[in-house]
């Protein structure tokens, strides 16, 4: 991995004092008894790993071909899941707000592949469904969620924004921007008080950087040690407001600087490098340690299908696709010659069939019956009891 | 029976309940260290360790947040909040996360929660510090609201809200705190949510009253009395899931209902206790049901506004003269 220098800040006055904070948790300035000490200068200086695309190789990662080949199956269902459910949109067999994750596919897929399903814990924002299928959750149960059929992840009852597993470690899909934040970190606090070994690995999206509840997570995560690692997918807009327009400071993963972890930058359009820093990351989270990963990424598509996308130039829209990680991932596989072009044509139509017969899953399954409007507000069967 | 503070019987709850289930942990603000804001947690430090009563910085959202993904991994946490008035920072927590995900996921997960603390007016204290939560958190479907207003119902109550599995709304008093009751001896006392208690038994008007209202009820009902006038006073104790069943068959009887709420009036508890009195006992009623609320302004300073600002005692015993027709 390489290395980014970053000075926060400085304030230069005769004397000066400088508080260095290497990678990982410093010493607390605050536990010493001196800290009503004002010196009379204070500096930060602060590095952070990257994982920049193209650094890595799948033999430098340990992964084996049919690993490879199993990331690169999993980011074509995300995608052609997507692809799909904007066209089911499009013909109004799915309503509400459909968010598609196109073109931040390596993060879910990475990410997944460097745990343990089962034992540890997702949680998200609304742009979800490429989440829900890296970590196994069915396109069929997927695309009948967003059909509202009982046959869906969430029985109908959430929708797009609302995917949940408790099988497969998914704690939603929320809809309330950096709301789930503290709530990935409770999931951490809970892992560790269980003394589980599960890790929680809590996304968010660089709007949700705005929100209070963000920065209270981190200090949390911090403070109390837990196992996590909080995740900003910064897709460089929220909505359709870019970074620079909503944050002073548009480098995210120095806010690890202000809560005292350990910070890295991840290329997100490479699958390799996000499985590496999450390897790492999940390793120290397994001790305690937290981290916050700032993972670059693009969304191809419009923030939802309502998006007129005035805020980007179609010229950068097309140089970002240069950058797509399908296609990266695509050409390694063959320059590499994991497996061969024809290989990967079977691939994509054992996907689309996947992908359609989801869509048949979707059609056939029931709506939910009126009465199963009641079900599962409360614990209690007979809601509603208020009489 | 023993006698026992209203912040005693609480921390029996709690004590009890951590000894039981190991699940179980206290998180809020100066709890641990401190002892508590109101010393409700007294010693529980001490007998449960660091582990198990965790002091948080001052960020309701991220404690509160932090809670509900504790319950829906696994544990069973009482979230404290030093008063109720400091819940609006982490409103969302309340209201999007522990109230809904449980229906939005499917049933997938559940959420057993606890967030308790003070609630309501306590003295001169501005009008932020003096807020009642419980009409506010009522409208959420997927909440329990309890709002107890003795040390029996204290205790019995609470363990009952740590055992329950959806999350609930436990709604104390700073004024309460040191109020002293007997409580009961039981093992393992346990007190259903959603039964109202009828707190004295009568038969010619009824009133309605929840948390420290109830004590103003009682006073009425004895002044009452020594006018040959007999009062039933009931206290829902439990404000969602409500016990219209015990409202509706006093009312049968007394023909008449005062509702005394010391929430705000719009859209409060006795708003909705009155539109279903009507919907359910309406041919019963031999006079317009009458309301004592606080007024309807944000709760004042000044003393003499703050105490004209509360429901009043006598407001509560000129308006059951009026319902009986007796003035």
């Amino acid at each position: 991995m390489a290395k980014q220098t970053r000075k926060t800040s400085s304030r230069k006055t005769p004397a000066k004092k400088t508080t260095k904070r290497p990678n990982g948790k410093a010493s607390n300035s605050n536990a010493s008894n001196d800290v009503h000490e004002v010196p009379s200068s204070l500096s930060v200086s602060v590095s952070f790993d990257t994982y920049p695309s193209g650094a890595y190789s799948h033999t430098d990662l340990g992964l084996s071909e049919d690993q490879v080949l199993a990331m690169y199956r999993n980011m074509l269902l995300q995608r052609r899941f997507e692809e799909r459910a904007a066209q089911m949109y499009g013909k109004q067999k799915i309503a509400g707000f459909l968010h598609l994750y196109i073109g931040q596919e390596a993060i879910s897929t990475g990410t997944a592949s460097a745990l343990e399903i089962g034992k540890d814990s997702v949680i998200t924002a609304y742009r979800d469904h490429g989440h829900g299928l890296a970590l196994g959750m069915t396109a069929r149960e997927g695309m009948a969620e967003m059909f509202g059929k009982v046959g869906g992840c969430s029985r109908g009852k959430g929708g797009s924004m609302h995917f949940f597993s408790k099988e497969k470690g998914l704690f939603g899909g929320h809809g309330i921007v950096g709301a789930h934040v503290p709530v990935g970190v409770g999931i951490a606090f809970a892992h560790k008080y269980k003394e589980s070994g599960g890790v929680a690995v809590a996304f968010y999206g660089d709007g949700a950087v705005g929100q209070g509840s963000i920065h209270e997570a981190l200090n949390l995560a911090s403070l109390y040690e837990l196992p996590v690692i909080m995740v900003v997918e910064n897709n460089q807009y929220a909505m359709g407001t870019p970074i620079h327009r909503a944050f002073a400071e548009t480098e995210f993963a120095s806010h690890s600087v202000a809560y005292n972890m350990k910070g890295a930058v991840v290329d997100g359009m490479d699958v390799f490098s996000v499985y590496k820093a999450m390897q790492d990351h999940v390793a120290l989270a397994r001790e305690n340690k937290p981290s916050l990963l700032e993972i670059r990424t693009y969304r191809y598509r419009g923030h939802s299908m309502s998006d007129p996308q005035k805020y980007r130039t179609k010229e950068e829209l097309e140089a970002k696709k240069d950058e797509d990680p399908l296609v990266r991932l695509k050409i390694y596989i063959l320059d590499n010659d994991i497996t061969s072009g024809e290989a990967l044509d079977g691939i994509d139509d054992d996907v689309k069939q996947e992908v359609l017969a989801a869509v048949e899953f979707a059609e056939n399954s029931p709506a939910p019956e009126l009465s199963e409007i009641y079900d599962n507000v409360y614990e209690e069967t007979d809601y509603p009891f208020i009489s | 029976m023993a006698i026992l503070q209203y912040r005693e019987a609480l921390r029996q709850a709690m004590t009890e309940e951590m000894v039981r289930d190991d699940r179980v942990f206290l998180m809020g603000e100066e709890v641990a260290e401190y002892n508590g804001a109101y010393k409700v947690s007294e010693g529980m430090l001490e007998q449960f360790g660091s582990k198990r009563v965790i002091d948080t910085p001052i960020s309701e959202s991220g404690f509160c947040g932090l809670g509900v993904g504790a319950a829906m991994n696994g544990l069973r946490p009482i979230i404290e909040f030093m008063t109720f008035n400091f819940s609006f920072v982490a409103f969302d927590q309340l209201v999007n996360n522990a109230a809904k995900i449980r229906y939005m996921s499917g049933g997938q997960f559940t959420i057993p929660i606890v967030f308790r603390g003070a609630n309501g007016a306590a003295g001169q204290l501005g009008a932020t510090h003096n807020t009642s939560t419980e009409s506010l958190y009522s409208t959420f479907p997927g909440l329990k609201v309890i709002s107890p207003s003795n040390p029996d119902d204290a205790k019995g109550l609470l363990k009952s809200a740590i055992r329950d599995d959806n999350p609930v709304i436990f709604l104390e008093s700073e004024v309460m705190f040191g109020l002293k009751g007997e409580v009961s001896d039981e093992e393992d006392y346990l007190i259903p949510i959603g039964k109202a208690r009828i707190g004295r038994s009568g038969t010619d008007v009824t009133i309605v009253a929840h948390g420290k209202s109830y004590w103003i009820a009682l006073r009425v009902a004895e002044r009452l009395e020594s006018e040959g006038y007999s009062a039933e006073v009931i206290d829902p104790r439990t404000i969602r899931p409500l016990d219209m069943d015990t409202i509706v068959e006093s009312i049968k009887k007394t023909n008449r209902c005062v509702i005394i709420d010391e929430s705000n009036p719009f859209a409060s508890i006795s708003s909705e206790i009155t539109y279903r009195i009507q919907e359910r006992a309406f041919d019963y009623l031999d006079a317009p049901i009458v309301r004592i609320t606080s007024k309807d302004v944000p709760a004042p300073y000044a003393k003499n506004l703050i105490e004209y600002y509360m429901p009043q005692e006598g407001e509560a015993y000129e308006a059951c003269k009026r319902v009986m027709y007796a003035q």
